[in-house]
């Protein structure tokens, strides 16, 4: 199953028989009768967890099980933002881990995810938002996570189109990652599903799991819309749907499914080269390569599994972002859409074992999952494999229960 | 954008009027309970996709708490009662149950 | 050429010429006008270039969908890119200029690109540009970046204003074509609230431009009626220049009316966004037509066929003296004839079905045009301009046959319902073999909070292209009584899918053909796709960016996903479409943002102080939507001196702190101390009339939430005060506590933060300034600390604490607030001889500091409880329930090892950073460095003279004197000791005097 390399040298060549060479990305088998590992939801998280179970494990005998397409929920909804500037020891551990992974990730899995650390900017707003990020800073350099807290004039100098003079919310300094930034959304998915697939596993879409078997508490196997599947573990890693997943192995987990809402500009030319989150007038945005701006807003506040957001959050969010950039009041909003995100008590992720003998989840990223992709899969490979992971270790389901949290928002920041 | 019924001044509410409460009829467990029934109450929430009991309160307009039923997935609202309600009323079950005979019950 | 005819017009009026520019060059239009007929008038076709290979672009169509037509319109702080030609009307002066060129629209260095195309196919950077690693960013994406966006970036700040407007009808229709006046005609004969929206500046739609008969008359007839008839009706509301962009749950419609668009500067505002709640919606939004694909259909001169009939009876303007006409379908042969009746030649209609022997295409030859049956257009000649075409047998590989000059290409695919509204809530669609169009599923529709079906779809919008049947669609769609209006039209014979042409054509062919000509996605794009397993229609869109452009696939979608359907060999319903988003069109931001801009960004809430700390010098910080006074600068006084000198004025003098923002709620009831006792850690039900106490607030999950001092009023009331920014929250989870949990308990709350005006009189010449008003008894035997009286003082109604945050002796006044500029006045005036000084939050903070009192936010951050901060005195061990307490109860909530307030003192008297950790010996199994603690305030206290700090140390208390390390930038550490966190009078003397 060795995948043709690409590079512009195959490129070139294909070029001369009009591209009709090409083969698939990934192969679309059918699901075989048992696999030692199954993981439901082929999005980012999922196919990363795949993905390092096999490069990191050996294990192949993997099926990947989609409801609907590879990379179609969150994954391919996001704003495509990666940083790692976290507070709580816990957070910045996993996502530092994720971002050097995006470092190399186009080389590891030869497809160009187009990781652009171009560096991003949290705003200091007010003075206590400032105080929060000097914090974050300091605990960031313990944690081997490169940020330093910026002045105004340097703000102005990294975003030429950034308003720092208020008049109600002056920008007072940044918290500045250097080495943060973006990727392709799709690329991520695609390129683990093509690695994936190269190592013999199988990714099966259009396959929604209808039932979770188990035996004695052990897992068994899952039964889907293409027959039933055997497995010895089985990872569910699936957002929004996290619940509904659960509630089929019979246990419950704390998390809520609310909808997550972004936009973008039509294109114009370069002029931002940074992104830059304004936290407490709740907007961030970044341009992608083709020109867009892209926008992130709020979530509602209400259970919701249907990818559509209330409006108001719109307004909020192109309002402030209008106060911190005001050229953007003469763009036009091209399209917004909405995801469904899974928020748990603390707003921070559950890497974690479940009541179930061999189930485990991957769920909670809620409004931050995309930059902690390959970390994401990095521990939750890990800890399928080895039933520990030091990356995974504070991530567990059962940490409400001791009053255990990891609470991102208390340095003023939000979970984006 | 929802509108809910408040159940207290009888307006239409908008969203914007509203604030979400979380899930309804939850039991509250205080000083004396298990680490799980704590846990349950306050992390382990219904999350269904589907017919969904919640509150909400007319924070900007008569300030009253109040409980809906609402589908999750479609966004229909089934019907709003007061906040001092230990279950919701029979009618408004018996009318989810029409509507969604798969219904499992509100328990 | 494309040219203005001698005669016609029917939206121009040529008595009203209009200059404007294209790229600095002067041109003339007509009244009626939109930017892309004026600019075909004067034969200008080619208006940009696209996206990815830069090659040359000229208008495709003559509304909402057009892909190419771009443009910069406007100077300055009215500089907008990307406005669409076709839907922008002409106005005096409009400066217009081309985009994604460089040096110029002719010559544009970057259709170098188009040289390199084959080596450039859909999706070829996922495949490359990996190596060397650093390159992406460095080399590559600067690169891909520069040549990629569109428009040019607005620099100035926005000169326009926007605006929020809110409506509700029972019925709102969107489209004012005949199916929509028809339906308005319907809805407001039944005296329902109707409105009825068009997002052009004219009424009558395609009916007009087709000369259709309705009731007897001309259909321009009909629909000047039919809106004079509606305008009649006080229950309906028309509006024109008003776009349905985006349907939301439960019947939120929102509408964006451009007011002044084509009327800059005149004062009103540029465009209002109106928020709808409509009880149901009918879309008669009309059908967009379909392009064809074959080789070369990207070229300027090749136009959609209605977009031609569009120019030439609207505006009077030839898109070209000879036009080629290519179809698959009977319409386009209307097009055909709207030509002849203006004189123009059509060389040949080319159609690509075997036979067409339809009434329209006999009455083309019937006047002599030449129909080519069975055929296709193999290549399109010409660069910058169509100078040619060759045809093909349809069926075949694309064999050239012949060879016939024109400078433009009218071509018809058929036609695809603007279904937007009808899917952005959920409603599904249905595939219409016999029409190949995607068209509403009446039996799915989107559902609104009642469950039933909130949109309709009627006439073209529904999938029926036959006026006739669209009128009664409508009609009785609308609930109409009595016969529908009756049009007579002609029969159109049946339509042949043609996905691509000529059906054999091979790669080099289907490289040539354009689906998306914005972001040149050419039919071979989406064959790449499908046969690399992009199968999914939402994988091709992403891999391929079919559709992603401006104006999000209005014309490729289909196209694309018929190419996609065939090359995976599966069914176009099978395929589906991409989720229909809104806006249906791009709106401006600013439109979304409203009025809401600069100081009224936010509301802001002000003390009754607040003019008064504006003219004195306020250094502001936002605190929730207050602002508040950081201090108050003096002519030429830094802040940091400021603050130092109003805490020394305060220490040694007296000080006056507007203390209005805090939170004042009162609780009042039978059952009010038995509800404080909850909501409190400590106990509020014993507190005896006439005191004061401080209580701390948690979370139900036990995290400290708020503090303040509560005062007992009377018997059954109590007054708490909360942190400036709890007011809300914390009166709202009262009333969650009450209404939904103890709802049978006798309480009532009010919330009357802004009823008070409240100053803080601190100092050791507090007394004296009290005194000196007169009034009240103030002294130490009368009115001891953690007491309240009531009273007037100098004139004024006033409620007096005795409570201090800053350590000195201090008192809190509260009057109403309508006096409070005059009370906070006569203290100025009062105290002159004593020294007064307002002092702003940093000097509070500082002094609280000094003083070793926490405050929420610094020393607590959502993490903390109150054990952590030494507050065990606080907490009632007799109580057996509080709101947090079982929750403290949690194993790691009552570890031992939780890190617990201290004070810090620099080993050298400086301060320590701001959020500084104290490391510990390691590191942890993630390879972080280990912590034993961190700053939780930290200050230069003028008092003393040095650094001083509060922090969290594991096991801190026990620790005193032990001194920690922490690391600051640079590679620097500050040492610093463990000590008491109360640094300033430890005894309290200078509080109870």
């Amino acid at each position: 199953m060795a995948m043709k390399r690409y590079s512009v040298f195959a490129i070139a060549k294909e070029a001369m028989s009009y591209h009709q060479g090409w083969e698939r990305a990934w192969r679309a088998p059918a699901p075989k009768r048992k696999y030692d590992v199954v993981i439901v939801g082929a999005g980012g998280h999922g196919l990363a967890t795949a993905y390092y179970l096999g490069k990191n494990y050996g294990i192949t005998n993997v099926a990947i099980i989609e409801k609907g397409w590879l990379g179609g929920g969150n994954t391919g909804r996001n704003t495509t933002i990666i940083r790692s500037n976290y507070l709580q020891d816990p957070s910045a551990a996993i996502y530092e881990k994720a971002r050097s992974l995006y470092e190399t990730m186009s080389q590891d899995l030869n497809y160009n995810v187009m990781f652009s650390p171009r560096g991003l900017l949290m705003l200091g707003q007010t003075e206590h938002e400032v105080r929060g990020y000097k914090r974050t800073v300091y605990a960031n350099n313990l944690q081997g996570v490169e940020t330093r807290w910026i002045e105004p004039a340097e703000v102005k100098k990294l975003v030429p189109i950034i308003n720092i003079d208020g008049p109600r919310y002056p920008v007072l300094g940044a918290l500045y990652q250097a080495r943060g930034g973006t990727a392709r959304h799709d690329a991520v998915a695609w390129g683990y599903a093509r690695a994936c697939s190269a190592m013999g596993m199988d990714v099966i879409q259009q396959c929604e799991v209808t039932g979770v078997r188990s035996e004695g508490g052990k897992v068994v196997g899952i039964d889907t819309t293409k027959g039933a599947i055997d497995c010895d573990k089985l990872g569910l890693v699936v957002a929004g749907h996290s619940s509904v997943l659960a509630e089929m192995a019979g246990f419950r987990l704390p998390i809520e499914s609310l909808a997550l809402q972004a936009l973008v500009s039509e294109p114009i030319k370069p002029c931002m080269d940074v992104v830059v989150m304004a936290n407490t007038v709740h907007g961030y945005m970044s341009q992608s390569d083709k020109g867009e701006m892209v926008i992130g807003g709020g979530t509602d506040g209400f259970n919701n599994y249907t990818q559509r957001g209330s409006f108001h959050h719109i307004e909020e969010t192109v309002r402030a972002l209008i106060e911190t950039f005001p050229m953007i009041s003469r763009l036009k909003m091209l399209r917004q859409w909405g995801g469904i995100v899974d928020m748990t008590g603390d707003r921070s992720p559950l890497i974690s074992k479940t009541p179930i003998d061999g189930i485990f989840v991957n769920c909670g990223w809620g409004t931050g999952g995309f930059k902690a992709i390959p970390g994401s899969g990095w521990a939750m490979a890990e800890l399928m494999a080895r039933g520990a992971s030091p990356l995974a270790e504070e991530f567990s389901m059962y940490r409400f229960r001791e009053g255990k949290f990891i609470d991102e928002s208390v340095a003023a920041g939000v979970a984006h | 954008m929802l509108t809910l019924e408040c159940p207290c001044c009888g307006v239409k509410a908008e969203e914007t009027e509203l604030q979400a409460g979380g899930e309804a009829h939850l039991k509250r467990y205080g000083p004396g309970s298990s680490d799980e029934e704590f846990d349950g109450y306050m992390f382990s929430r219904k999350n269904p996709r589907g017919v969904h009991f919640e509150r909400w309160r007319h924070a900007y307009g008569c300030g009253k708490w109040f409980l809906a039923a609402r589908c999750t997935a479609t966004l229909e609202v089934f019907g709003t009662y007061p906040a001092q309600s230990k279950e919701p009323p029979a009618e408004l079950q018996a009318k989810i149950k029409a509507k969604r005979p798969g219904w499992e019950g509100w328990k | 050429m494309s040219t203005r005819l001698q005669k016609g017009g029917r939206l121009i009026d040529r008595t009203k010429p209009l200059s404007f520019s294209f790229n600095g060059k002067r041109m003339r239009g007509f009244a009626g006008d939109t930017l892309a007929s004026a600019l075909l008038g004067q034969d200008q076709m080619m208006v940009g270039r696209s996206f990815k290979y830069h090659r040359p672009r000229g208008v495709i169509a003559s509304g909402a969908e057009e892909p190419n037509g771009l443009v910069g319109l406007g100077q300055g702080g009215r500089f907008e890119p990307n406005q669409r030609l076709t839907t922008t009307e002409l106005f005096e002066g409009a400066e217009t200029a081309s985009q994604n060129h460089w040096p110029s629209l002719e010559f544009d260095v970057g259709a170098i690109n188009d040289r390199f195309a084959r080596f450039l196919p859909g999706g070829f950077y996922y495949k490359t540009f990996m190596f060397p690693r650093f390159a992406w960013k460095h080399v590559f994406e600067p690169v891909i970046r520069q040549s990629a966006g569109l428009g040019r970036v607005p620099q100035n700040r926005d000169e326009d204003r926007y605006e929020y407007a809110y409506a509700f009808a029972d019925l709102v229709i969107v489209g004012g074509g005949i199916a929509g006046l028809a339906a308005a005609l319907a809805a407001g004969r039944q005296g329902k609230r109707v409105w009825l929206i068009e997002q052009s500046a004219h009424w009558g739609g395609r009916a007009v431009v087709d000369a259709v008969q309705i009731e007897g008359t001309e259909a321009s007839d009909w629909v000047k009626d039919a809106v004079e008839a509606i305008e009649g009706m006080e229950n309906v509301t028309l509006r024109t220049r008003t776009m349905a962009s985006g349907l939301y749950d439960h019947g939120y419609l929102l509408m964006y009316e451009r007011i002044a668009d084509h009327t800059p500067g005149d004062g009103r505002p540029r465009h209002r966004l109106w928020r709808m709640r409509a009880g149901h919606v009918i879309t008669a939004t009309g059908a967009i037509e379909r392009p064809l694909s074959f080789a070369g259909n990207d070229i300027p001169g090749v136009m959609l066929a209605s977009a031609v009939r569009d120019y030439v009876v609207n505006w009077a303007v030839s898109p070209g003296d000879r036009t080629v006409i290519v179809t698959n379908n009977d319409d386009a042969y209307r097009t055909a004839l709207a030509l002849l009746d203006a004189g123009l030649v059509v060389p040949a209609i080319i159609d690509a079905r075997p036979e067409a022997k339809g009434p329209l295409p006999e009455a083309a030859r019937a006047r002599g045009l030449r129909v080519v049956e069975g055929h296709g257009i193999a290549k399109v000649k010409g660069s910058k301009r169509v100078t040619g075409v060759s045809l093909c047998v349809q069926a075949g590989e694309g064999a050239e046959l012949e060879t016939i000059s024109c400078d433009a290409v009218a071509m018809s695919g058929g036609w695809s319902p603007v279904v937007h509204l009808w899917s952005h809530c959920g409603g599904k669609l249905i595939w219409d073999e016999a029409q190949a169009m995607f068209r509403p599923d009446a039996k799915r529709p989107a559902t609104g909070a009642d469950g039933a079906a909130m949109v309709t779809a009627i006439g073209s919008a529904n999938g029926i292209l036959n006026a006739h049947e669209v009128l009664a669609d409508a009609h009785s769609a609308a609930g109409g009584k009595g016969a529908a209006p009756g049009a007579v039209c002609g029969e159109d014979a049946p339509m042949m899918p043609v996905w691509i042409m000529p059906q054999g054509a091979g790669p080099a062919l289907r490289m040539k053909m354009w689906l998306d000509p914005q972001n040149d996605v050419k039919v071979s794009d989406v064959q790449l796709a499908a046969r690399e397993g992009y199968e999914s229609v939402e994988h091709t869109k992403r891999y391929t960016t079919l559709g992603m452009a401006t104006d999000q696939g209005k014309i490729s979608n289909i196209n694309g996903l018929a190419v996609l359907s065939d090359a995976l060999n599966r069914g176009i319903p099978e395929t589906g479409t991409t989720t229909f988003r809104p806006p249906y069109t791009p709106i401006s931001m600013g439109a979304i943002a409203g009025e809401a801009r600069g100081e009224i960004f936010q509301p802001l809430r002000k003390t009754p102080m607040h003019g008064w700390h504006e003219t004195h010098g306020a250094h502001w910080e936002p605190v929730g939507q207050w602002r508040r006074a950081y201090c108050y600068l003096r002519h030429g006084e830094g802040v940091h001196d400021a603050v130092n000198r109003e805490i020394r004025n305060t220490r040694n003098a007296v000080g006056l702190l507007d203390a209005s923002t805090l939170g004042k709620i009162i609780v009042k009831g039978p059952d009010a101390g038995r509800f404080l006792d909850m909501l409190y850690t400590n106990m509020m039900s014993t507190l005896p009339v006439g005191k004061c106490r401080y209580g701390l607030m948690c979370s139900e999950n036990g995290f400290l939430s708020d503090d303040g001092v509560v005062v007992r009023l009377t018997e059954d009331s109590w007054l708490c005060h909360t942190t400036t920014g709890g007011a809300e929250r914390i009166h709202g989870w009262m009333e969650d506590w009450l209404q939904c949990e103890w709802w049978d308990w006798k309480v009532y709350t009010a919330n009357v933060t802004e009823e008070y005006a409240q100053v803080a009189i601190a100092g050791p010449n507090a007394r004296k300034l009290l005194e000196k008003l007169g009034g009240m008894d103030v002294s130490r035997e009368a009115f001891p600390a953690m007491e309240w009286r009531e009273g007037t003082l100098g004139g004024f109604r006033a409620r007096i604490y005795r409570i201090s945050f800053s350590g000195e002796l201090s008192y809190e006044v509260a009057v109403p607030a309508s006096e409070g500029r005059a009370f906070w006045d006569a203290l100025l005036a009062a105290g002159e001889e004593f020294g007064v000084m307002p002092y702003g939050t940093e000097a509070m903070h500082i002094m609280r500091a000094e003083k070793g009192f926490i405050m929420i936010g610094d020393e607590t951050d959502g993490t903390v409880i109150p054990q952590d901060l030494n507050l065990g005195w606080a907490i009632s061990k007799k109580k057996p329930d509080y709101l947090g307490k079982r929750a403290q109860e949690r194993s790691f909530m009552a570890s031992p090892d939780r890190w617990k307030l201290v004070g810090l003192e620099t080993l050298d008297g400086g301060v320590i950073p701001d959020g500084a950790y104290a490391v510990a010996e390691g590191v942890n199994a993630n390879g972080q460095r280990n912590t034993q603690g961190r700053v939780t305030s930290t200050y230069f206290s003028p008092t003393l003279g040095k650094g001083i700090a509060m922090g969290l140390v594991r096991h801190g208390p026990d620790r005193m004197g032990e001194v920690l390390d922490f690391p600051v930038d640079d590679g620097k550490v500050v040492k610093a000791r463990i000590v008491d966190p109360v640094f300033y009078d430890k005894e309290g003397e200078k509080q109870n005097v």
